[in-house]
Protein backbone atom coordinates (compact mmCIF):
# COMPACT_ATOMS: atom_id res chain seq x y z
CA UNK A 1 0.00 0.00 0.00
CA UNK A 2 1.18 3.47 -0.91
CA UNK A 3 -0.16 6.59 0.81
CA UNK A 4 -3.03 8.36 -0.99
CA UNK A 5 -2.97 6.10 -4.06
CA UNK A 6 -6.59 5.49 -5.13
CA UNK A 7 -8.05 1.99 -5.10
CA UNK A 8 -9.71 0.53 -8.23
CA UNK A 9 -13.53 0.57 -8.19
CA UNK A 10 -13.94 -3.22 -8.13
CA UNK A 11 -11.45 -3.65 -5.32
CA UNK A 12 -13.22 -0.97 -3.33
CA UNK A 13 -16.54 -2.77 -3.54
CA UNK A 14 -14.94 -6.07 -2.57
CA UNK A 15 -13.16 -4.49 0.39
CA UNK A 16 -16.28 -2.66 1.57
CA UNK A 17 -18.51 -5.72 1.33
CA UNK A 18 -15.71 -7.80 2.82
CA UNK A 19 -15.78 -5.99 6.11
CA UNK A 20 -19.56 -6.36 6.34
CA UNK A 21 -19.17 -10.10 5.71
CA UNK A 22 -16.42 -10.35 8.32
CA UNK A 23 -18.55 -8.48 10.84
CA UNK A 24 -21.50 -10.84 10.34
CA UNK A 25 -19.08 -13.80 10.35
CA UNK A 26 -17.68 -12.90 13.78
CA UNK A 27 -21.19 -12.28 15.04
CA UNK A 28 -22.31 -15.70 13.77
CA UNK A 29 -19.24 -17.40 15.21
CA UNK A 30 -19.67 -16.06 18.75
CA UNK A 31 -23.42 -16.71 18.83
CA UNK A 32 -23.75 -20.10 17.07
CA UNK A 33 -20.80 -21.51 19.02
CA UNK A 34 -22.61 -20.65 22.25
CA UNK A 35 -19.72 -18.46 23.35
CA UNK A 36 -22.22 -15.63 23.93
CA UNK A 37 -25.60 -16.86 25.24
CA UNK A 38 -28.74 -15.83 23.28
CA UNK A 39 -29.95 -13.86 26.30
CA UNK A 40 -27.27 -11.27 25.60
CA UNK A 41 -26.90 -11.52 21.84
CA UNK A 42 -29.14 -13.20 19.30
CA UNK A 43 -27.56 -15.00 16.36
CA UNK A 44 -27.87 -13.45 12.87
CA UNK A 45 -30.47 -16.04 11.95
CA UNK A 46 -32.48 -15.36 15.09
CA UNK A 47 -32.34 -11.62 14.44
CA UNK A 48 -33.64 -12.17 10.91
CA UNK A 49 -36.45 -14.41 12.17
CA UNK A 50 -37.40 -11.86 14.80
CA UNK A 51 -37.34 -9.21 12.15
CA UNK A 52 -39.62 -11.25 9.91
CA UNK A 53 -42.15 -11.68 12.69
CA UNK A 54 -41.89 -7.99 13.55
CA UNK A 55 -42.67 -7.07 9.99
CA UNK A 56 -45.43 -9.60 9.38
CA UNK A 57 -47.12 -9.85 12.79
CA UNK A 58 -46.43 -6.63 14.65
CA UNK A 59 -46.68 -3.99 11.92
CA UNK A 60 -43.06 -2.92 12.26
CA UNK A 61 -43.25 -1.16 8.89
CA UNK A 62 -45.62 1.30 10.53
CA UNK A 63 -43.04 1.98 13.26
CA UNK A 64 -40.36 2.53 10.65
CA UNK A 65 -42.59 4.96 8.77
CA UNK A 66 -43.39 6.90 11.95
CA UNK A 67 -39.71 7.18 12.88
CA UNK A 68 -38.67 8.28 9.39
CA UNK A 69 -41.45 10.87 9.43
CA UNK A 70 -40.18 12.24 12.76
CA UNK A 71 -36.54 12.39 11.70
CA UNK A 72 -37.30 14.02 8.38
CA UNK A 73 -39.83 16.40 9.93
CA UNK A 74 -37.55 17.62 12.73
CA UNK A 75 -34.56 17.73 10.44
CA UNK A 76 -36.29 19.68 7.69
CA UNK A 77 -37.53 22.27 10.19
CA UNK A 78 -34.04 22.57 11.70
CA UNK A 79 -32.44 22.90 8.26
CA UNK A 80 -35.05 25.39 7.01
CA UNK A 81 -34.28 27.66 9.99
CA UNK A 82 -30.59 26.84 10.48
CA UNK A 83 -29.25 27.16 6.94
CA UNK A 84 -30.50 30.74 6.31
CA UNK A 85 -29.35 31.89 9.75
CA UNK A 86 -25.97 30.25 9.25
CA UNK A 87 -25.56 31.88 5.84
CA UNK A 88 -26.42 35.30 7.25
CA UNK A 89 -24.01 34.81 10.15
CA UNK A 90 -21.18 33.73 7.89
CA UNK A 91 -21.81 36.60 5.49
CA UNK A 92 -22.53 39.53 7.81
CA UNK A 93 -20.10 39.80 10.68
CA UNK A 94 -22.38 41.89 12.97
CA UNK A 95 -25.03 39.16 12.69
CA UNK A 96 -22.34 36.63 13.57
CA UNK A 97 -21.17 38.70 16.55
CA UNK A 98 -24.77 38.84 17.77
CA UNK A 99 -25.67 35.14 17.52
CA UNK A 100 -22.40 33.25 17.56
CA UNK A 101 -21.67 33.24 21.33
CA UNK A 102 -25.17 32.00 22.15
CA UNK A 103 -25.20 29.37 19.40
CA UNK A 104 -21.78 28.10 20.50
CA UNK A 105 -23.13 27.77 24.02
CA UNK A 106 -26.40 26.20 22.95
CA UNK A 107 -24.84 23.55 20.76
CA UNK A 108 -23.12 22.05 23.79
CA UNK A 109 -26.42 21.62 25.63
CA UNK A 110 -27.13 17.89 25.50
CA UNK A 111 -30.34 17.50 23.52
CA UNK A 112 -31.42 14.41 25.41
CA UNK A 113 -31.30 16.35 28.69
CA UNK A 114 -34.20 18.40 27.34
CA UNK A 115 -36.52 15.39 27.22
CA UNK A 116 -38.00 15.86 30.72
CA UNK A 117 -38.50 19.57 30.08
CA UNK A 118 -39.96 18.95 26.64
CA UNK A 119 -42.43 16.44 28.08
CA UNK A 120 -43.44 19.08 30.59
CA UNK A 121 -43.76 21.76 27.93
CA UNK A 122 -45.29 19.97 24.96
CA UNK A 123 -46.32 16.56 26.28
CA UNK A 124 -45.27 13.23 24.84
CA UNK A 125 -46.78 13.68 21.39
CA UNK A 126 -45.11 14.30 18.06
CA UNK A 127 -44.18 17.87 19.01
CA UNK A 128 -41.82 16.53 21.66
CA UNK A 129 -40.03 14.25 19.17
CA UNK A 130 -39.73 17.00 16.57
CA UNK A 131 -38.57 19.51 19.18
CA UNK A 132 -35.84 17.20 20.41
CA UNK A 133 -34.50 16.63 16.89
CA UNK A 134 -34.73 20.35 16.25
CA UNK A 135 -32.73 21.20 19.39
CA UNK A 136 -30.17 18.55 18.56
CA UNK A 137 -29.70 19.61 14.91
CA UNK A 138 -30.44 23.32 14.66
CA UNK A 139 -27.44 24.75 16.51
CA UNK A 140 -25.01 22.37 14.82
CA UNK A 141 -26.34 23.32 11.40
CA UNK A 142 -26.14 27.05 12.19
CA UNK A 143 -22.55 26.95 13.35
CA UNK A 144 -21.30 24.71 10.54
CA UNK A 145 -23.10 26.62 7.79
CA UNK A 146 -21.80 29.93 9.13
CA UNK A 147 -18.23 28.61 9.03
CA UNK A 148 -18.75 27.39 5.45
CA UNK A 149 -20.25 30.70 4.28
CA UNK A 150 -17.52 32.65 6.07
CA UNK A 151 -14.91 30.61 4.24
CA UNK A 152 -16.10 31.66 0.79
CA UNK A 153 -13.10 32.47 -1.42
CA UNK A 154 -12.47 36.19 -1.04
CA UNK A 155 -11.14 36.50 -4.60
CA UNK A 156 -14.47 35.26 -5.99
CA UNK A 157 -16.32 37.82 -3.88
CA UNK A 158 -13.98 40.56 -5.09
CA UNK A 159 -14.39 39.45 -8.70
CA UNK A 160 -18.15 39.77 -8.26
CA UNK A 161 -17.74 43.29 -6.87
CA UNK A 162 -15.60 44.37 -9.82
CA UNK A 163 -18.33 43.04 -12.11
CA UNK A 164 -20.81 45.39 -10.50
CA UNK A 165 -22.39 43.15 -7.86
CA UNK A 166 -23.61 44.66 -4.57
CA UNK A 167 -24.02 42.96 -1.16
CA UNK A 168 -27.25 41.24 -2.18
CA UNK A 169 -25.79 39.93 -5.42
CA UNK A 170 -22.67 38.70 -3.64
CA UNK A 171 -24.75 36.79 -1.09
CA UNK A 172 -27.17 35.36 -3.63
CA UNK A 173 -24.84 34.71 -6.56
CA UNK A 174 -21.49 33.99 -4.91
CA UNK A 175 -21.70 33.00 -1.25
CA UNK A 176 -24.83 30.87 -1.69
CA UNK A 177 -23.68 28.78 -4.67
CA UNK A 178 -20.12 28.57 -3.36
CA UNK A 179 -21.36 27.20 -0.03
CA UNK A 180 -24.09 24.94 -1.35
CA UNK A 181 -22.12 21.68 -1.82
CA UNK A 182 -20.50 21.88 1.61
CA UNK A 183 -23.82 22.82 3.20
CA UNK A 184 -25.33 19.69 1.69
CA UNK A 185 -22.45 17.65 3.10
CA UNK A 186 -23.15 19.20 6.50
CA UNK A 187 -26.82 18.31 6.26
CA UNK A 188 -25.89 14.73 5.40
CA UNK A 189 -23.75 14.59 8.54
CA UNK A 190 -26.35 16.21 10.81
CA UNK A 191 -29.08 13.92 9.48
CA UNK A 192 -27.06 11.04 10.92
CA UNK A 193 -27.09 12.71 14.32
CA UNK A 194 -30.82 13.37 14.02
CA UNK A 195 -31.30 9.59 13.86
CA UNK A 196 -29.72 9.16 17.29
CA UNK A 197 -31.98 11.86 18.73
CA UNK A 198 -35.17 10.33 17.37
CA UNK A 199 -34.36 6.97 18.93
CA UNK A 200 -33.60 8.62 22.27
CA UNK A 201 -36.89 10.51 22.03
CA UNK A 202 -38.73 7.27 21.29
CA UNK A 203 -37.10 5.35 24.13
CA UNK A 204 -38.93 7.67 26.51
CA UNK A 205 -42.63 8.36 26.26
CA UNK A 206 -43.50 6.99 22.85
CA UNK A 207 -46.12 4.51 21.75
CA UNK A 208 -44.76 3.89 18.28
CA UNK A 209 -41.52 4.04 16.33
CA UNK A 210 -38.35 2.00 16.09
CA UNK A 211 -37.06 3.22 19.46
CA UNK A 212 -40.33 2.28 21.10
CA UNK A 213 -40.11 -1.22 19.61
CA UNK A 214 -36.55 -1.62 20.91
CA UNK A 215 -37.74 -0.57 24.37
CA UNK A 216 -40.60 -3.10 24.21
CA UNK A 217 -38.25 -5.86 23.13
CA UNK A 218 -36.03 -5.17 26.13
CA UNK A 219 -38.90 -6.01 28.42
CA UNK A 220 -39.21 -9.36 26.67
CA UNK A 221 -35.41 -9.81 26.57
CA UNK A 222 -35.73 -10.34 22.82
CA UNK A 223 -32.24 -9.40 21.66
CA UNK A 224 -33.11 -10.56 18.14
CA UNK A 225 -35.74 -7.86 17.77
CA UNK A 226 -33.52 -5.22 19.31
CA UNK A 227 -30.70 -6.03 16.95
CA UNK A 228 -33.04 -6.11 13.98
CA UNK A 229 -34.33 -2.67 14.95
CA UNK A 230 -30.80 -1.28 15.25
CA UNK A 231 -29.76 -2.80 11.93
CA UNK A 232 -32.81 -1.31 10.21
CA UNK A 233 -31.75 2.14 11.42
CA UNK A 234 -28.27 1.51 10.05
CA UNK A 235 -29.65 0.44 6.69
CA UNK A 236 -31.93 3.46 6.45
CA UNK A 237 -28.94 5.66 7.30
CA UNK A 238 -26.89 4.00 4.58
CA UNK A 239 -29.69 4.49 2.06
CA UNK A 240 -30.12 8.19 2.88
CA UNK A 241 -26.37 8.62 2.60
CA UNK A 242 -26.44 7.20 -0.91
CA UNK A 243 -29.41 9.40 -1.77
CA UNK A 244 -27.67 12.50 -0.48
CA UNK A 245 -24.52 11.72 -2.41
CA UNK A 246 -26.46 11.08 -5.62
CA UNK A 247 -28.42 14.29 -5.07
CA UNK A 248 -25.19 16.24 -4.60
CA UNK A 249 -23.70 14.84 -7.79
CA UNK A 250 -26.85 15.80 -9.63
CA UNK A 251 -27.15 19.28 -8.10
CA UNK A 252 -23.46 20.23 -8.30
CA UNK A 253 -21.97 18.75 -11.46
CA UNK A 254 -19.43 21.59 -11.47
CA UNK A 255 -17.93 20.43 -8.19
CA UNK A 256 -17.63 16.74 -9.10
CA UNK A 257 -14.18 15.31 -9.76
CA UNK B 1 -13.17 53.31 -26.48
CA UNK B 2 -12.71 54.82 -23.06
CA UNK B 3 -13.29 58.54 -22.65
CA UNK B 4 -12.70 59.17 -18.98
CA UNK B 5 -9.47 60.28 -17.34
CA UNK B 6 -8.24 58.42 -14.30
CA UNK B 7 -6.41 60.51 -11.71
CA UNK B 8 -4.53 59.07 -8.79
CA UNK B 9 -3.61 61.89 -6.42
CA UNK B 10 -1.43 61.45 -3.34
CA UNK B 11 -2.68 57.90 -2.79
CA UNK B 12 -1.03 56.39 0.28
CA UNK B 13 -1.64 53.09 1.98
CA UNK B 14 -0.54 52.08 5.45
CA UNK B 15 -1.47 48.68 6.82
CA UNK B 16 -2.14 48.71 10.56
CA UNK B 17 0.35 46.83 12.72
CA UNK B 18 -0.47 43.54 14.39
CA UNK B 19 0.62 42.91 17.97
CA UNK B 20 3.98 44.51 18.63
CA UNK B 21 4.77 45.13 14.96
CA UNK B 22 4.18 48.73 13.97
CA UNK B 23 2.14 49.80 10.97
CA UNK B 24 3.56 49.04 7.53
CA UNK B 25 3.76 51.72 4.89
CA UNK B 26 2.99 49.90 1.64
CA UNK B 27 2.52 52.81 -0.69
CA UNK B 28 4.09 56.26 -0.44
CA UNK B 29 2.05 59.20 -1.77
CA UNK B 30 1.55 58.34 -5.41
CA UNK B 31 0.35 60.50 -8.26
CA UNK B 32 -0.50 59.22 -11.69
CA UNK B 33 -2.82 60.12 -14.52
CA UNK B 34 -4.08 57.78 -17.18
CA UNK B 35 -5.41 59.42 -20.31
CA UNK B 36 -8.46 57.83 -21.96
CA UNK B 37 -7.44 54.74 -23.90
CA UNK B 38 -3.91 54.63 -22.55
CA UNK B 39 -2.19 51.30 -21.88
CA UNK B 40 -0.02 51.64 -18.77
CA UNK B 41 2.09 48.86 -17.30
CA UNK B 42 2.96 49.12 -13.63
CA UNK B 43 6.25 47.32 -13.18
CA UNK B 44 7.90 46.55 -9.89
CA UNK B 45 9.45 43.88 -7.65
CA UNK B 46 7.17 41.67 -5.50
CA UNK B 47 5.74 43.40 -2.48
CA UNK B 48 6.29 46.90 -3.87
CA UNK B 49 2.64 47.87 -3.50
CA UNK B 50 1.74 47.71 -7.19
CA UNK B 51 -1.16 45.37 -6.56
CA UNK B 52 -2.24 47.54 -3.63
CA UNK B 53 -2.38 50.53 -5.96
CA UNK B 54 -4.46 48.56 -8.47
CA UNK B 55 -6.82 47.34 -5.75
CA UNK B 56 -7.33 50.93 -4.59
CA UNK B 57 -8.24 51.96 -8.14
CA UNK B 58 -10.63 49.00 -8.28
CA UNK B 59 -12.21 50.16 -5.01
CA UNK B 60 -11.38 46.86 -3.30
CA UNK B 61 -9.02 48.63 -0.90
CA UNK B 62 -9.24 52.11 0.60
CA UNK B 63 -6.31 54.54 0.53
CA UNK B 64 -5.11 55.86 3.89
CA UNK B 65 -4.75 59.24 2.24
CA UNK B 66 -5.22 60.70 -1.22
CA UNK B 67 -7.89 60.10 -3.81
CA UNK B 68 -8.71 58.31 -7.02
CA UNK B 69 -11.04 60.04 -9.43
CA UNK B 70 -12.54 59.06 -12.75
CA UNK B 71 -13.31 62.22 -14.72
CA UNK B 72 -13.51 64.05 -11.42
CA UNK B 73 -15.89 61.59 -9.74
CA UNK B 74 -14.26 60.02 -6.67
CA UNK B 75 -13.79 56.25 -6.64
CA UNK B 76 -14.77 54.81 -3.25
CA UNK B 77 -16.17 51.36 -4.00
CA UNK B 78 -15.84 48.70 -6.67
CA UNK B 79 -18.02 49.15 -9.70
CA UNK B 80 -18.73 47.82 -13.17
CA UNK B 81 -16.90 50.77 -14.76
CA UNK B 82 -13.59 49.27 -13.61
CA UNK B 83 -13.29 45.66 -14.74
CA UNK B 84 -10.58 43.52 -13.23
CA UNK B 85 -8.74 40.31 -14.03
CA UNK B 86 -6.88 38.71 -11.13
CA UNK B 87 -3.76 36.59 -11.04
CA UNK B 88 -5.65 33.74 -9.34
CA UNK B 89 -8.34 31.93 -11.31
CA UNK B 90 -11.54 33.65 -10.27
CA UNK B 91 -14.12 32.23 -12.64
CA UNK B 92 -17.19 31.16 -10.68
CA UNK B 93 -16.83 27.37 -10.65
CA UNK B 94 -20.61 26.81 -10.59
CA UNK B 95 -21.19 28.80 -13.78
CA UNK B 96 -20.34 27.72 -17.31
CA UNK B 97 -18.06 29.82 -19.51
CA UNK B 98 -21.03 31.62 -21.08
CA UNK B 99 -22.73 32.15 -17.69
CA UNK B 100 -19.50 33.54 -16.22
CA UNK B 101 -19.23 36.05 -19.06
CA UNK B 102 -22.85 37.10 -18.50
CA UNK B 103 -22.44 37.54 -14.72
CA UNK B 104 -21.92 41.30 -14.75
CA UNK B 105 -24.59 41.85 -17.41
CA UNK B 106 -27.12 39.99 -15.27
CA UNK B 107 -26.19 42.06 -12.22
CA UNK B 108 -26.87 45.19 -14.22
CA UNK B 109 -30.19 43.91 -15.52
CA UNK B 110 -29.23 43.84 -19.20
CA UNK B 111 -32.03 42.15 -21.23
CA UNK B 112 -31.56 38.42 -21.80
CA UNK B 113 -31.22 38.62 -25.60
CA UNK B 114 -28.59 41.33 -25.35
CA UNK B 115 -26.68 39.28 -22.75
CA UNK B 116 -26.59 36.34 -25.15
CA UNK B 117 -25.36 38.51 -28.00
CA UNK B 118 -22.63 40.18 -25.94
CA UNK B 119 -21.47 36.87 -24.48
CA UNK B 120 -21.32 35.31 -27.93
CA UNK B 121 -19.26 38.21 -29.21
CA UNK B 122 -16.66 37.97 -26.46
CA UNK B 123 -16.56 34.19 -26.62
CA UNK B 124 -15.61 34.57 -30.27
CA UNK B 125 -13.08 37.33 -29.63
CA UNK B 126 -11.27 35.36 -26.91
CA UNK B 127 -11.28 32.15 -28.93
CA UNK B 128 -13.58 30.24 -26.58
CA UNK B 129 -16.03 29.08 -29.26
CA UNK B 130 -17.09 25.51 -28.57
CA UNK B 131 -16.41 25.89 -24.84
CA UNK B 132 -19.49 27.96 -23.95
CA UNK B 133 -21.00 25.24 -21.83
CA UNK B 134 -17.84 23.97 -20.15
CA UNK B 135 -17.28 24.31 -16.42
CA UNK B 136 -14.19 26.31 -15.45
CA UNK B 137 -12.52 23.22 -13.99
CA UNK B 138 -12.59 21.68 -17.48
CA UNK B 139 -10.50 24.53 -18.92
CA UNK B 140 -6.73 25.05 -19.02
CA UNK B 141 -5.23 27.98 -17.13
CA UNK B 142 -4.88 30.03 -20.30
CA UNK B 143 -8.50 29.45 -21.27
CA UNK B 144 -9.67 30.36 -17.79
CA UNK B 145 -7.86 33.68 -17.99
CA UNK B 146 -9.22 34.33 -21.47
CA UNK B 147 -12.69 33.73 -20.07
CA UNK B 148 -11.95 36.05 -17.12
CA UNK B 149 -10.85 38.70 -19.62
CA UNK B 150 -14.02 38.19 -21.65
CA UNK B 151 -16.08 38.44 -18.45
CA UNK B 152 -14.48 41.78 -17.56
CA UNK B 153 -14.80 43.13 -21.12
CA UNK B 154 -18.44 42.08 -21.49
CA UNK B 155 -19.33 44.74 -18.93
CA UNK B 156 -17.83 47.37 -21.27
CA UNK B 157 -15.80 49.02 -18.47
CA UNK B 158 -14.11 52.41 -18.77
CA UNK B 159 -10.92 50.94 -17.33
CA UNK B 160 -9.49 47.47 -17.40
CA UNK B 161 -7.41 46.56 -14.33
CA UNK B 162 -5.15 43.58 -14.85
CA UNK B 163 -3.28 42.25 -11.82
CA UNK B 164 -0.59 39.95 -13.22
CA UNK B 165 -3.30 38.13 -15.15
CA UNK B 166 -0.85 35.86 -16.96
CA UNK B 167 1.43 35.32 -13.95
CA UNK B 168 0.36 31.73 -13.36
CA UNK B 169 0.62 30.66 -17.01
CA UNK B 170 3.49 28.94 -18.76
CA UNK B 171 5.73 31.04 -20.97
CA UNK B 172 4.26 30.07 -24.36
CA UNK B 173 0.66 30.50 -23.27
CA UNK B 174 1.63 33.79 -21.73
CA UNK B 175 2.97 35.14 -25.02
CA UNK B 176 -0.19 34.11 -26.85
CA UNK B 177 -2.28 35.83 -24.18
CA UNK B 178 -0.23 39.01 -24.55
CA UNK B 179 -0.92 39.03 -28.28
CA UNK B 180 -4.63 38.45 -27.67
CA UNK B 181 -4.76 41.31 -25.18
CA UNK B 182 -2.95 43.63 -27.58
CA UNK B 183 -5.33 42.73 -30.37
CA UNK B 184 -8.31 43.54 -28.14
CA UNK B 185 -6.78 46.77 -26.89
CA UNK B 186 -5.83 47.92 -30.38
CA UNK B 187 -9.44 47.42 -31.45
CA UNK B 188 -11.21 48.81 -28.35
CA UNK B 189 -8.71 51.36 -26.97
CA UNK B 190 -9.81 50.96 -23.40
CA UNK B 191 -7.70 52.43 -20.62
CA UNK B 192 -5.63 49.58 -19.22
CA UNK B 193 -3.61 49.39 -16.02
CA UNK B 194 -1.51 46.26 -16.21
CA UNK B 195 0.45 45.18 -13.13
CA UNK B 196 3.40 42.89 -13.82
CA UNK B 197 6.93 42.10 -12.74
CA UNK B 198 7.85 40.87 -16.22
CA UNK B 199 9.86 43.52 -18.09
CA UNK B 200 9.31 42.04 -21.58
CA UNK B 201 5.60 41.86 -20.98
CA UNK B 202 5.48 45.48 -19.85
CA UNK B 203 7.41 46.76 -22.89
CA UNK B 204 5.59 44.60 -25.40
CA UNK B 205 2.13 45.67 -24.25
CA UNK B 206 2.27 49.15 -22.82
CA UNK B 207 2.43 52.65 -24.19
CA UNK B 208 3.94 53.75 -20.90
CA UNK B 209 5.72 51.78 -18.20
CA UNK B 210 5.54 53.07 -14.63
CA UNK B 211 8.34 51.61 -12.54
CA UNK B 212 7.76 51.28 -8.82
CA UNK B 213 10.38 51.21 -6.11
CA UNK B 214 10.79 48.52 -3.48
CA UNK B 215 8.52 48.78 -0.44
CA UNK B 216 7.39 51.28 0.58
CA UNK B 217 6.33 51.72 -3.04
CA UNK B 218 6.51 54.93 -4.97
CA UNK B 219 6.71 55.74 -8.65
CA UNK B 220 10.37 55.78 -9.50
CA UNK B 221 10.29 56.22 -13.25
CA UNK B 222 7.71 56.81 -15.94
CA UNK B 223 9.04 55.46 -19.22
CA UNK B 224 7.19 56.00 -22.51
CA UNK B 225 7.41 53.08 -24.92
CA UNK B 226 7.61 54.60 -28.41
CA UNK B 227 7.15 51.31 -30.29
CA UNK B 228 4.33 51.75 -32.81
CA UNK B 229 1.06 49.83 -32.67
CA UNK B 230 -0.03 47.39 -33.97
CA UNK B 231 2.78 45.46 -32.39
CA UNK B 232 3.70 41.89 -33.06
CA UNK B 233 6.06 39.39 -31.52
CA UNK B 234 8.95 40.17 -33.91
CA UNK B 235 9.42 43.47 -32.09
CA UNK B 236 10.66 41.60 -29.05
CA UNK B 237 13.98 41.07 -30.81
CA UNK B 238 14.37 44.62 -32.20
CA UNK B 239 17.21 46.91 -31.11
CA UNK B 240 14.77 49.49 -29.78
CA UNK B 241 13.08 46.85 -27.62
CA UNK B 242 16.50 45.77 -26.35
CA UNK B 243 17.46 49.31 -25.40
CA UNK B 244 14.21 49.82 -23.49
CA UNK B 245 14.69 46.50 -21.76
CA UNK B 246 18.22 47.41 -20.71
CA UNK B 247 16.99 50.66 -19.23
CA UNK B 248 14.10 49.09 -17.32
CA UNK B 249 16.26 46.20 -16.12
CA UNK B 250 18.64 48.72 -14.60
CA UNK B 251 15.81 50.45 -12.79
CA UNK B 252 14.31 47.22 -11.53
CA UNK B 253 17.52 45.46 -10.50
CA UNK B 254 18.34 48.22 -8.08
CA UNK B 255 14.89 47.88 -6.47
CA UNK B 256 14.98 44.10 -6.31
CA UNK B 257 18.34 44.35 -4.59
CA UNK B 258 16.93 46.81 -2.06
CA UNK B 259 13.93 44.58 -1.45
CA UNK B 260 16.21 41.57 -0.92
CA UNK B 261 18.38 43.56 1.50
CA UNK B 262 15.33 44.70 3.46
CA UNK B 263 13.91 41.19 3.76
Amino acid sequence: MKPLVPVPAAARVILGVGFFAMFVGVWAAVTYSGYVPPLFLASPGQALLSGWSLLTEYGFLGDIAVTIWRVVGGFVIAAACGVPLGLLMGTFKPVEAFFEPFVSFARYLPASAFIPLLILWVGIGETQKLSLIFIGSFFQIVIMVSVIAGGTRMDLVEAAYTLGAKSRGVLRRVILPASAPLVMETLRLVLGWAWTYVIVAELIGASSGIGHMIMDSQRLLDTGQMIFGIVVIGLIGLATDFLFKALNRWLFPWAAL
Amino acid sequence: MSNKTLRIAGVTRTFPGRGKAGPTLALQPTDMTAAPGEFIAILGPSGCGKSTLLRIVAGLDQPTAGSVTLDGAPVTAPGADRGMVFQSYTLFPWLTVAQNIRFGLQERGVPEAEQQAIAARFIARTGLKGFENHWPRQLSGGMQQRCALARALANDPEILLLDEPFGALDHQTRELMQELLLEIWEADRKTVLFVTHDIDEAIFLAKRVVVMSARPGRIKADVPIPLPYPRDWTMKTSAEFGALKARLMGEIREEVRKAAAAA
